[in-house]
C-alpha cells in the first residue's frame, strides 16, 4: 500500500507540468466556459421563451454532455493511457522504474490508477462548473431561472455513469500504450474503436456493450431515453468487467516488458 | 575469504536462441571495486540486469548480499544503487527534479537532493531540463540519481561514458573514496582494462557471455610474462649466437630481440655473454606485456 501511494505521488509529480495533468483542468474549464458564453450571448432570445428550470437545465447541462461524452472523453481517456506510459517510453525509464525496490505491481497498479484519478478529476469539474456556470449565468441574465432546481444530483448521476462507462476504454489503450511506444497504433486502435462505438450506440445495435469503445455513448443514449433511475446498467457491467480483465492482463504484459 | 556481496552460480541467459550469459560464475567482494571488463555484445549489460532482477535468473544461481535475488528482490534493490547504460532521465524535468522524483520513490529527505547536485558538479545546472543537458552532465546526474539512497553496493554499467578527461578522473575518484572511505562495494563494466585497472582492485573479463579471467588486478599482472628485450647491434647474428648457446628468442624486430625473462641473474649473463663475443648492446631491459595487450589476448584467443 505504502508502495502504490508513494509511486502516485511520483506520477504526479512527474507529470504536473505536462499536457496530459493540466488538460484534466483545462478541458472542462474550456468547453464549460464555451457553453456558458453560448448561453449568455444568446440570454435575450433563450429567457422569451421561458423554458421550465428543469428543461433549461437538460439544455445546458446537455451540450457539455453530449461533445463530452460522444467523442472528447473517448479521445481524452486515450490520450492519459498513453501520457502515463509514453513518459517512461520516451525517456527510456521502464528499466530504472523497475528497478527501483518497490512492487512491481504497485508501480503499475499506480499508474492505472493516476489516469483513473485524472478522468475523475476532469468530470468531476465538469460537474462543478456546470452547476456553477448555470448559477452565475442566473444572476447574470435576468431571465434565466436556473436556480429554481438543483440538478447537482442528477448531473452527478450522469458523469459518474460516464466515469464508469470510460474505464473499459481505458484499461484496453491502456495496454496498447504499453505495448507500443509510438502516438499512432493505439491513436489508431483507438479512433477506429470510438468510430465504431459512437456508431454501434447510437444506431442501438443490440450487442454494442461488447465493445468497450461503445458505452459512454451508450450511457448517453440511455439517459435521453427510458429508465435514467438504473444506476448499473449493462454497459456499465460491461465497461468494469473489461476495465478488470485488461487491467489484470496489463499487468502481465508490464511484468514481461520490463526485462527488455 | 571476505563475504561476497554478489555471487553468481553458473548463471545462464538466453535471448531466443542466442546465449548471451554463459555459466557465469561472479564473485564479488565486499569492500572490492571489480572492473567487469569485455567487449561490445559480452554480455556485461545484460548480466548488470539480471543483478537487478530485471531479467529473470533461475532460482539459486544469483545472489546479492548472501540472499537468492528472486526471493529477496525488495530487499536487495533497497541495498544497491544502478546506473544501466544511458541515464534514465525524464527530459522535461530539470535534474533536481529528476533526483527529488527518485527521492519520493525512495521514501528519502529531499534535501538530499541537493546534496547530490553538489557532489557531482551540477548544482549550477540544478534547474535546467535534464533534457538540455550535455552528455556528461546526463552521466553525472546517472551518477547521482544511482548514489542517492547512499547504497551499500553500486552497479556501473560504464559510467564514464561521454565524460571528459577531468569528468573521468572525478568519477574515478569518487569511486575510490566511495569504496576506501566509505565500505561501498562497487562494480563497474568497461570496455577498456587501462581505464579500469587504475581502480579496480578485482578484475572479471567476459567475452561472448563466458568469464575468461576472474581475480585481483595482482593475479591478472601475473599472468602477463614479462620479456626482456636487448638492443644490440648486428641483430642477426646476435640472435643466432644466442640461439648456439641456448637461449630461447622469442622475437627479431628491426632492432631489438625480445626473450623470456627469467631472473636477473641471467639477464646478466646474456649481457656478458655478448659484449665479450664483440656486439655493442646499446641496451638491455626487462618488460611486461601491458595489461591492454593481455586483455585482448584473453578476449581474442575465445
Ligand atoms: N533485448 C534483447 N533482445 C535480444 N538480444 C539482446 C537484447 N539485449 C541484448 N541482446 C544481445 O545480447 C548480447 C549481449 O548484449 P549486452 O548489451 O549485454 O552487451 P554489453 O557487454 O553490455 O555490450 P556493450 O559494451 O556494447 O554495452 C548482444 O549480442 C546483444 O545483441
Ligand atoms: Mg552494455
Amino acid at each position: 500500500m505504502h508502495a502504490l501511494l508513494i509511486s502516485l505521488k511520483s506520477e504526479f509529480y512527474k507529470s504536473r507540468k505536462t499536457l496530459a495533468f493540466w488538460a484534466a483542468i483545462l478541458l472542462p474549464l474550456l468547453i464549460c466556459s464555451l457553453i456558458a458564453f453560448g448561453f449568455f450571448s444568446q440570454s435575450a432570445r433563450m429567457s422569451k421563451v421561458h423554458y421550465p428550470a428543469e428543461a433549461l437545465w437538460m439544455m445546458y447541462s446537455g451540450s457539455a454532455l453530449s461533445v463530452m461524452g460522444m467523442l472528447i472523453l473517448p479521445f481524452y481517456v486515450i490520450f492519459m493511457a498513453f501520457s502515463v506510459n509514453n513518459i517512461e517510453h520516451k525517456n527510456d525509464t521502464w528499466k530504472t522504474l523497475f528497478a527501483q525496490p518497490l512492487n512491481k505491481f504497485s508501480i503499475y497498479a499506480a499508474k492505472y490508477l493516476y489516469a483513473v484519478l485524472l478522468i475523475f478529476i476532469c468530470l468531476s469539474l465538469f460537474v462543478l462548473l456546470t452547476y456553477l456556470s448555470g448559477n452565475l449565468l442566473h444572476l447574470l441574465v435576468k431571465g434565466y431561472n436556473f436556480n429554481e432546481v438543483n440538478p447537482l444530483g442528477l448531473l452527478s448521476k450522469v458523469y459518474l455513469k460516464l466515469f464508469l462507462s470510460s474505464l473499459g476504454i481505458l484499461s484496453l489503450q491502456f495496454i496498447a500504450s504499453l505495448i507500443w511506444s509510438d502516438f499512432l497504433k493505439p491513436m489508431g486502435i483507438g479512433f477506429i474503436g470510438i468510430i465504431a462505438g459512437i456508431i454501434t450506440a447510437t444506431k442501438g445495435w443490440e450487442y454494442a456493450y461488447l465493445i468497450p469503445y461503445s458505452h459512454p455513448a451508450m450511457v448517453l443514449t440511455a439517459t435521453k431515453g427510458k429508465e435514467p433511475q438504473v444506476f448499473f446498467t449493462q454497459e456499465i457491467y460491461s465497461s468494469l468487467v473489461y476495465a478488470a480483465i485488461f487491467f489484470i492482463l496489463g499487468y502481465f504484459i508490464v511484468a514481461r516488458k520490463s526485462m527488455k | 575469504m571476505s563475504e561476497l556481496v554478489i555471487e553468481t552460480r553458473g548463471l545462464n541467459h538466453y535471448f531466443g536462441q542466442q546465449k548471451v550469459v554463459d555459466n557465469l560464475s561472479l564473485k564479488v567482494q565486499k569492500g572490492s571495486i571489480y572492473g567487469f571488463l569485455g567487449p561490445n555484445g559480452a554480455g556485461k549489460t545484460t548480466s548488470i540486469k539480471i543483478l537487478l532482477n530485471l531479467l529473470k535468473s533461475q532460482k539459486d544461481t544469483v545472489y546479492l548480499f548472501g540472499k537468492e535475488i528472486n526471493s529477496n528482490r525488495i530487499k536487495s534493490l533497497k541495498r544497491l544503487g544502478a546506473l544501466v547504460e544511458q541515464p534514465a532521465i525524464y527530459a522535461h524535468l530539470s535534474g533536481k527534479e529528476n533526483l527529488i522524483n527518485r527521492c519520493i520513490l525512495l521514501s528519502i529527505n529531499k534535501r538530499k537532493a541537493d546534496e547530490m547536485l553538489a557532489l557531482v558538479g551540477l548544482t549550477e545546472a540544478a534547474d535546467k531540463k535534464a533534457g538540455k543537458y550535455s552528455l556528461g552532465m546526463k552521466q553525472r546526474l546517472g551518477i547521482s540519481l544511482a548514489l542517492l539512497s547512499d547504497p551499500e553496493l553500486l552497479l556501473l554499467d560504464e559510467p564514464t561514458n561521454g565524460l571528459d578527461p577531468n569528468g573521468i578522473i572525478e568519477i574515478r575518484n569518487l569511486m575510490i573514496e566511495l569504496a576506501s572511505k566509505h565500505g561501498k562495494t562497487i562494480l563497474v563494466s568497461s570496455h577498456l582494462l587501462s581505464e579500469i585497472e587504475r581502480i579496480a582492485t578485482h578484475v572479471g573479463i567476459i567475452n561472448k557471455g563466458k568469464l575468461l579471467f576472474q581475480g585481483t588486478i595482482t593475479e591478472l599482472h601475473d599472468l602477463s610474462k614479462p620479456t626482456i628485450e636487448i638492443e644490440v647491434s648486428d641483430i642477426d647474428r646476435a640472435s643466432e649466437f644466442l640461439k648456439s648457446n641456448g637461449f630461447e628468442v622469442n622475437t627479431i624486430e628491426e632492432k631489438k630481440i625480445s626473450l623470456m625473462y627469467k631472473s636477473a641473474e641471467e639477464s646478466g649473463k646474456i649481457n656478458t655473454l655478448l659484449v665479450q663475443n664483440g656486439f655493442t648492446v646499446s641496451s638491455i631491459y626487462q618488460v611486461r606485456k601491458d595489461l591492454e595487450h593481455l586483455f585482448l589476448d584473453i578476449t581474442k584467443n575465445n
